[in-house]
């Protein structure tokens, strides 16, 4: 079948699991009927809802645990149990950007798993994406209620436990024996030592790696069992598992846009937002499969039959399987990868770059839709100066002290990815460690800011970036991108919150009409156009041109 | 407090039900994928894993795709090289010139996987590579094709199994 059908098709079916999903995670947001088990478990207090304020310290305070809790057992994880193959120490600096890649929903991955590290620290590393994702589910939520109308926004400790165990564990654990049954191993036996047929002897690494991918994939995490994620026979052994991952991938995401209209009583809205979205989604598809179907340049003056480009892929997942999973995974701050991205074809990376770039359609679990917030805002700010009037949003007037947040939102994601690049383009911090020479070179350094920035966990893999600078800088880019986006956005809504609600005029800009979707669909456009173009010229359509 | 409690409850559930229900699963319904989809003779020795490339550098087998990190199952990795590296253009010369006379060559056995591990070439690799498989065993060309199953995929290991047989 022609492979952008076929991409398509399969973005429609995760759209439709998406709704139930969506009306699923509704339902556990706001379910009071365990609160009786839960505050036995947890304490009364979780019952007691909290401002913006409080719900953003307390997300900050449990994620500050999960950081701490990693570090410990990762640095120290040669003197721990479930390490079968004695895998030793891991030097301070990778210990740094491992915890905050993982804590931060990111999944940037300096080292290879199977390598690296033990059964017990990479358990360690699933937790945090059970948590990471829950966490950013909740950042969601309390963001939904505030602009609901609510100067409460929920209780955090309350959020993550109803998250955890009513939402991500059940369908987690679904995926897994699924994953399972495809092949996925499922031990914590060591590697396998065997001897070939031609008498050589092989070590085949393994683990518990079914329960790991099942929340990889689901929390938009993305991070590897082994180096070579999902490209790695034994974590994506068939085109069943390949579609199960690709589902898993975007589905929760999608799946927020549905909850954020039943969590604000604005459903039509919401059908605007996922609209929106969509079309971003299918233009990425769509400039990204059709160039990948291209044979591999260097091939061209060589008697090779005639075929896709195959560098990078694996036969079992089909050459389009590459291009349309390296954008859903970029679409969703995902990052786990179903073909080596480096050597995708040069006009192919565009689609994953800008599915960094703009980092809202669909965006992380939960902070997809927050990013998307951000640019609603931006567009009834435009709108409103090119009408004359106050700008509105969800029946509140948005003034200068919210745009200022807003302002100061959107300028931190460029910021971080252009800065760092100019940084390390321009210093042997990152010239020293790229790969591949020319245009790619540039674009290596690009994509693991881009990545760090958006907490996407992707990357451009020739890059040598097991670095103490490459680290460091991460690890730091990782922090900024996660917790300021969070941050601006949660203000907005308490300032929003705390105002009186306005009534409809003739001049309001309706949030839930299409005039409303090309209104944000045009400006995301030209944000994500005007800011990151030239550097896109400078990388992967340079390299196109050149060749 | 609240949150110390949600810390060492979302542990407990991770660490301690939720991973062994999965590993009790695959224990009990794929007790063989659970550990890798090994590969054993009769006598209990491990060959390999159906599912992980391993190298064969011999005239008498069929030959995998290259692979970047040489068929380490302890270490995978992709080539990352662009497709406009010149190095993919050396690679593909020197393959090609182990298959002397034969026509155009398909694309899968002068490209690297990402892994370095793919288990399959395609089945257009397979019969490629017949006239020298069939030489080196002293065997008829047609014989050794029948051995080529008819998917457009071919597992190698399988296949060179199927070949010792």
């Amino acid at each position: 079948m022609n492979p952008l059908i076929h991409s398509i098709l399969l973005v429609a079916g995760i759209v439709l699991l998406a709704w139930p999903a969506g009306t699923w995670l509704t339902w556990v947001l706001k379910t009071r009927r365990l609160d009786g088990i839960f505050s036995a478990a947890l304490g009364k207090g979780i019952l007691n809802p909290t401002s913006w304020k409080t719900y953003f310290l307390h997300l900050l305070g449990f994620n500050a645990l999960m950081f701490v809790t990693t570090w410990i057992v990762l640095a120290n994880q040669q003197h721990l149990p479930l390490n079968p193959d004695g895998l030793g120490n891991v030097p301070w600096h990778l210990v740094f950007n491992t915890s905050v890649s993982f804590v931060t929903n990111t999944n940037l991955q300096h080292y290879s798993g199977e390598a690296t590290y033990s059964y017990l620290s990479q358990l360690t590393l699933m937790w945090l994406q059970f948590t990471s994702a829950a966490t950013g589910i909740a950042a969601f939520a309390g963001l939904a209620r505030g602009l609901a109308g609510n100067r409460d926004f929920g209780n955090f400790t309350h959020d993550i436990v109803r998250i955890l165990l009513l939402f991500l564990l059940p369908i987690a654990f679904i995926w897994a024996i699924l994953f399972a049954i495809s092949g996925v191993p499922m031990t914590f036996e060591g590697a396998a030592i065997a001897t070939t047929l031609e008498g050589a002897s092989q070590t085949i690494a393994r683990g518990p790696v079914a329960a790991f991918l099942a929340i990889k994939q689901l929390g938009t995490n993305g991070g590897g069992f082994f180096g070579p994620n999902s490209t790695h026979p034994l974590e994506n052994p068939n085109l069943f598992s390949n579609i199960l991952s690709m589902i898993a991938i975007a589905v929760i995401p999608m799946a927020c846009v549905k909850a954020f209209g039943s969590l604000t009583g604005k459903e039509k809205h919401a059908r605007i937002i996922g609209a929106v979205m969509l079309a971003f989604l299918l233009i990425k598809v769509t400039i990204t499969v059709l160039p990948e179907s291209a044979p591999t340049a260097a091939f061209a003056n060589l008697p090779v039959a005639e075929s896709a480009n195959l560098e990078g892929k694996e036969l079992r997942l089909g050459a389009s399987t590459g291009p349309l999973w390296a954008v859903l995974t970029t679409s969703t701050s995902n990052g786990s990868v179903g073909a080596m991205h480096d050597s995708l074809n040069p006009i192919s990376l565009l689609g994953p770059f800008s599915g960094m770039w703009l980092n809202s359609t669909f965006g992380g679990v939960g902070v997809g839709m927050i990013n998307f917030f951000l640019f609603m805002v931006l567009a009834v700010f435009i709108a409103g100066l090119m009408i004359g009037r106050t700008p509105e949003y969800l029946g509140k007037k948005v003034e200068a002290r919210e745009m200022a947040l807003a302002a100061a939102g959107f300028i931190v994601h460029p910021l971080l990815i252009l800065g760092g690049t100019a940084l390390f383009a321009a210093t042997p911090w990152g010239a020293d460690t790229i790969h591949n020479s020319g245009p790619r070179g540039f674009s290596e350094i690009l994509y693991e800011f881009s990545s760090a920035a958006a907490n996407n966990g992707s990357g451009l893999e020739g890059l040598g970036d097991g670095t103490i600078a490459w680290n460091i800088a991460t690890g730091i880019v990782m922090l900024l991108g996660r917790y300021l986006p969070i941050l601006l956005p949660l203000a907005i809504a308490g300032a929003l919150a705390a105002k009186p609600a306005v009534a409809e005029s003739a001049g309001t800009l309706r949030t839930d009409t299409p005039t409303f979707g090309f209104m944000t669909f045009a400006v995301i456009l030209f944000l994500g156009a005007l800011t990151f173009l030239p550097v896109a010229m400078l990388g992967p359509i340079l390299e196109h041109l050149i060749h | 407090m609240n949150l110390l409690r949600l810390f060492a409850l979302s542990i407990a559930i991770c660490g301690f039900v939720y991973v062994p229900a999965v590993l009790g699963f695959a224990k009990v319904v794929v007790p063989e994928k659970a550990v890798g989809s090994l590969v054993t003779t009769a006598d209990g020795k491990i060959v390999g894993s159906r599912l992980v490339a391993q190298a064969f550098t011999t005239d008498r087998y069929f030959h995998p795709r290259p692979s970047a990190c040489d068929y380490n199952g302890a270490g995978a990795a992709g080539s990352n090289l662009s497709p406009t590296s010149p190095e993919l253009t050396q690679r593909a010369e020197e393959i090609i010139a182990t298959y002397p006379g034969s026509g155009p060559i398909p694309a899968d056995l002068i490209t690297a996987s990402g892994s370095g591990l793919d288990p399959h070439i395609t089945r257009a690799a397979a019969i490629y590579q017949i006239p020298r498989v069939s030489a080196a065993r002293n065997m008829a060309p047609e014989a050794v094709e029948k051995l080529i199953p008819s998917g457009n995929l071919v597992n190698v290991l399988e296949l060179n199994l199927a070949l010792d047989r």
